[in-house]
């Protein structure tokens, strides 16, 4: 990509996030109700989006000779430090620190 | 009347400064890490102002093809969620003048949460109180941001795997939701759809095909549960609440 066409990328994601915040404003300016299929999709959108974007952080390594192996070891360390502590730093901290390890170290 | 609400915003600020100045260096850090100039986290971090998209902008930017569509789109899933914030702050953002568009653009997750559960404290002026909530919590993040990119010129270690940053991210809210929702259903359709769709269609295509089916599923799904009320949501739960 050009410079150009990276800074008209980053436009168009200002552009969608702008979007999101600012249409319910302006759809709804005197507090109206949102439809109920809006509604539905406000509820369980959030949490299908993040299980999608888990899937789109592996999109290059499913297709790599270990098939995602040291991710997936990574993955669910973070999921059961998580799950323990409750720590979003620490979970995050030690899940890319040993995920380095284990791609310079183990996996290479 | 400036500062008292500046003063009384700022403690509701400070744990989410210390998650932000460390999750924004991550990024700034990863940015740098893969060639980027400080300036793009920067730029990033002041007019996205929205975590997980700029991760995943910064993939899209390493992409040879250019699909401006394509990352429009994207965006408007990834963050399908504000549209939910704003609708339950129509009331509480309303006759703030010049401070209501500044704070629809910095409404993320974490400003949301404090408007949500904290009401203003006696004597404070609302406007001003949520201007400083958005603006400190914008700050935090772009200078964690610019500090994490300006540290990657300083230090050089071998930094493969780092881009696991965004991955660990997204499955500790993948966790944190899945504690909060009874109804597992969304989570597991987002993340098997999506994982269908990149074996089949391999990882250049996949992503707009699975958002289209993700939404035909809960098509699906929300009429073969007709009856039921929508599963608990936290947004909408709060909404109700708050008078």
């Amino acid at each position: 990509m050009t410079i150009p066409q990276q800074i008209l990328t980053i436009v168009a994601v200002v552009l969608g996030t702008m979007t999101t915040r600012f249409l319910p404003f302006l759809f709804f300016p005197e507090g109206k109700e949102p439809p109920a299929f809006v509604r539905y999709l406000g509820a369980v959108l959030p949490s299908a989006v993040i299980g999608l974007l888990v899937v789109f952080c592996l999109k290059d390594a499913v297709f790599t000779g270990w098939h995602g192996l040291p991710e997936a070891i990574a993955i669910v360390v973070v999921g059961v430090l998580h799950k323990c502590k409750h720590n979003i730093l620490l979970s995050i901290a030690g899940g890319t620190v040993l995920y380095m390890f284990l791609v310079q170290m183990v996996f290479v | 009347m400036k500062t008292k609400a500046f003063r009384a915003a700022l403690p509701y600020t400070l744990p989410i400064c210390v998650g932000f100045l460390f999750l924004g260096m991550s990024y700034g850090f990863f940015m740098r890490s893969q060639g980027f100039s400080f300036v793009y986290p920067l730029l990033m971090s002041l007019f996205i102002f929205a975590g997980s998209m700029e991760f995943v902008t910064a993939n899209l930017l390493l992409l040879p093809t250019f699909q401006p569509v394509h990352a429009f789109l994207l965006t408007i899933m990834v963050n399908a969620r504000h549209l939910f914030y704003g609708l339950s702050l129509l009331d509480k953002f309303k006759n703030l003048g010049w401070k209501k568009p500044y704070l629809i653009f910095g409404l993320c997750d974490e400003t949301f949460s404090i408007h949500c559960t904290v009401d203003t404290p006696e004597g404070v002026d609302p406007g001003w109180f949520m201007f400083f909530v958005t603006v400190l919590n914008q700050a935090y993040w772009v200078a964690g941001a610019t500090a994490g990119a300006l540290l990657g010129y300083i230090i050089h270690f071998n930094t493969k795997g780092i881009e696991f940053v965004m991955t660990a991210l997204f499955v500790v809210m993948f966790v944190s939701q899945w504690e909060v929702n009874e109804d597992h259903r969304p989570a597991v359709i987002g993340a098997a759809v999506t994982m269908l769709c990149l074996l089949v269609l391999g990882s250049d295509h996949f992503l707009l095909p699975a958002m289209a089916l993700i939404v035909v599923c809960f098509l699906f799904m929300r009429r073969l549960t007709p009856a039921k009320k929508a599963p608990s949501d936290h947004t909408l739960t709060r909404k109700e609440e708050t008078p």
